[in-house]
């Protein structure tokens, strides 16, 4: 009887264990094992740790690595401050039908994929753009101004994209907290700022943790937006790896660039829930 | 006996089965407009043969087949200067028959050349099928004056100027200031000279460009808008952008446009090679050339072609191309391994350089 649910356990865990063998763990040790040779001449390859030095020896490539990572969190700090107001908002203040129509107001620019989000940002900020032609018309330019090609550009596109899934952790959280806390504080003589730092914020940790998380993967990996909003200045690591390995057939170092991404990430998100005192198990509940 | 006659009846049905299956397919890894849907109709209704399409550039083709080792499509379209390095390095082509493809619908200049710049180890690699050039696309009423690849670094035009930030556009430049990239191809230390040379200019030139294009689609509708006037670009938008808005069109730049031609190419794990001949000598014809080039904007290498090709077309090559312009372009020679490395550390340091 045991072994015959201990069959059907592995049964149903097969398709997880297959999905992650054959499409994650696989793929990163091929990836790995050509992060770690060099062409020495045509179809010839020696091992070597020379993608990894020229990481570091190259500024640019460093350099960009520093300038995504901090637009990332940036971005993620940024969508959570905008996040969290309408979250609460949606979870606390509002009851049944608008409460709805808000939250589908939230999902429905998800209906469309991403390039056309992006491209509807493109329409709006070029200098013969949407944004553009109001402010002359209204009298504020006098003359067209370019909005796109920077990085604000890509910042506004970066948020614009997360914000969803900032909001839906926040709002489960918070739902779940009893209105007769934030009632007790002000009864306990609590203001409002200190009724949100004592028992709003720390209530909705997890999921202000697990929404972090998830918008700082998206917008560390992220490719489209900086891409097509970002100007002749903008370096974003995802396409440094994009070139590596589609433009310039050195898949050798676009394979190092692309483990180095990774390792930061883990580093990054560790270090957050080490200074938030999450963990993951707790965040992702 | 009745166990046999299933056995006969279950071989029956498996090889039927397997037959529909195998209605020939042609998966052509090529550029948009290559393949107009047209075409393929007429195709499929003389051989039987289906076509699939997917649309691609020389570097994601090269990717795409290096990742399957040249397998999963069974024709290609790489321009032809990238078809050697490509198979020096990945071994992803096979060599062509070129028993099978009938020479007599191809111009012979071209064929000739073509066969010359795509022969490995004494084998042909590629035969051309359609070729173009990239030069300027300028709006003649704000930008008349630039004549070639350096003038748009002139300040006059600052921010309404667009390039890609890719080889072509080196070897413009270097050839704009009066270098010869292409006799230094064998030479890296001449080649990385020319490079640093360039490199200076793009960097000084950086705060003119209002971006960096990446796809067409993208510049015409900068150049459309006017937030761009002069570009550097392909002969097609510039023509497209034309028919639309007179004072916009291709210019041939002083020191000579770029030429490209792009080819027809085995994948070296192709599965319907004769359907790929097929397709071939089909679409060599005269009148679907012609009608190619009708959906793709550019002339192909297809003999007889030019008078099926609409008027405006024509008109507006003549007006691109004096006949001295025709003489002076600089065709691309075959690109040696290990020079893109070079390039692409050049234009990494001008991506990375910052704008005055």
């Amino acid at each position: 009887m045991k072994s015959h649910y201990r069959i059907g356990f592995f049964l149903l865990l097969a398709p997880l264990g297959l999905w992650l063998a054959l499409l994650v763990v696989i793929p990163h040790i091929d990836m790995l094992t050509i992060s770690l040779r060099d062409r020495v001449a045509p179809r010839e390859y020696v091992f070597s740790f020379v993608n990894y030095q020229e990481f570091f020896s190259e500024p640019l490539y460093w350099n960009t690595f520093v300038r995504t990572a901090t637009m990332s969190i940036t971005a993620t700090v940024l969508t959570l401050l905008i996040a969290f107001p309408i979250a609460y908002y949606i979870a606390k203040v509002l009851r049944g039908r608008s409460k709805r129509l808000l939250f589908l107001m939230c999902l429905i620019p998800f209906w469309v994929s991403e390039l056309v989000r992006t491209y509807g940002w493109m329409i709006l900020l070029r200098e013969t753009g949407v944004v553009s032609k109001i402010l002359v018309w209204a009298g504020i330019l006098d003359k067209p101004v370019e909005m796109l090609y920077n990085d604000a550009a890509i910042m506004t596109g970066l948020i614009y994209t997360s914000l969803l899934f900032m909001v839906v952790p926040l709002v489960t959280t918070l739902d779940s907290l009893d209105d007769s806390l934030i009632e007790a504080s002000y009864d306990l003589g609590g203001n409002g700022f200190s009724t949100l730092r004592e028992i709003v914020i720390p209530h909705a940790m997890p999921g202000i943790v697990s929404g972090s998380i998830v918008v700082f993967m998206l917008t560390l990996g992220n490719y489209l937006t900086p891409n097509l909003l970002g100007g002749k200045d903008s370096l974003w690591f995802t396409e440094q790896i994009y070139t590596q390995f589609i433009t310039r057939f050195n898949w050798e170092l676009g394979a190092a660039f692309g483990f180095l991404l990774l390792l930061l990430s883990s580093v990054i998100v560790f270090g957050g829930l080490k200074l938030s005192r999450q963990t993951l198990s707790e965040a992702l509940k | 006996m009745h166990r046999s006659k299933t056995l006969l009846a279950g071989v029956a049905i498996l090889t039927l089965s397997l037959g529909s299956a195998n209605a020939e397919t042609l998966r052509l890894l090529t550029w948009g407009g290559y393949a107009p849907d047209d075409v393929i109709a007429d195709f499929t209704k003389e051989t039987g043969i289906t076509v699939s399409v997917t649309k691609s550039n020389n570097e994601d083709m090269i990717s795409k087949l290096r990742a399957t080792g040249g397998s999963g499509f069974d024709l290609a379209q790489p321009s032809q200067d990238r078809i050697v390095g490509a198979q020096t390095d990945y071994d992803i082509y096979k060599p062509m028959d070129l028993s099978k493809i009938d020479a007599a619908q191809f111009i012979p200049s071209m064929m000739d050349a073509t066969r010359k710049n795509t022969t490995f180890k004494g084998q042909v690699y590629g035969v051309p099928h359609i070729w173009g050039t990239s030069g300027l696309v300028l709006d003649r009423s704000k930008a008349g004056n630039v004549g070639d690849y350096t003038d748009l670094c002139n300040p006059a035009l600052a921010g309404k100027v667009s390039y890609r930030l890719k080889r072509p556009t080196l070897i413009g430049f270097a050839f704009a200031m009066g270098m010869d990239p292409f006799a230094a191809y064998q030479d890296k230390g001449a080649y990385q000279k020319i490079l640093d040379k360039v490199e200076a200019k793009l960097v000084d030139c950086k705060s003119n460009v209002r971006v960096y294009w990446t796809g067409g689609d993208a510049l015409l509708n900068l150049l459309r808008s006017g937030e761009v006037v002069a570009a550097m670009a392909w002969d097609t938008g510039g023509w497209k952008l034309n028919k639309e808005n007179a004072n916009i069109t291709f210019v041939a730049p002083k020191s000579g446009a770029l030429g490209w031609i792009d080819t027809f190419a085995l994948p070296r794990k192709t599965k319907a090679e004769d359907a790929a001949y097929k397709w071939i000598n089909f679409v060599m014809r005269p009148q679907i050339a012609a009608r190619i080039t009708a959906s793709a904007g550019n002339f192909t290498a297809a003999k007889g072609a030019d008078e099926f090709v609409e008027e405006t077309l024509k008109k507006q090559f003549k007006e691109s191309f004096p006949p001295a312009a025709i003489d002076n372009i600089k065709w691309y020679p075959t690109v040696p391994a290990g020079l893109e490395e070079l390039e692409g550390k050049t234009l990494d340091r001008v991506n990375a350089a910052k704008s005055g």
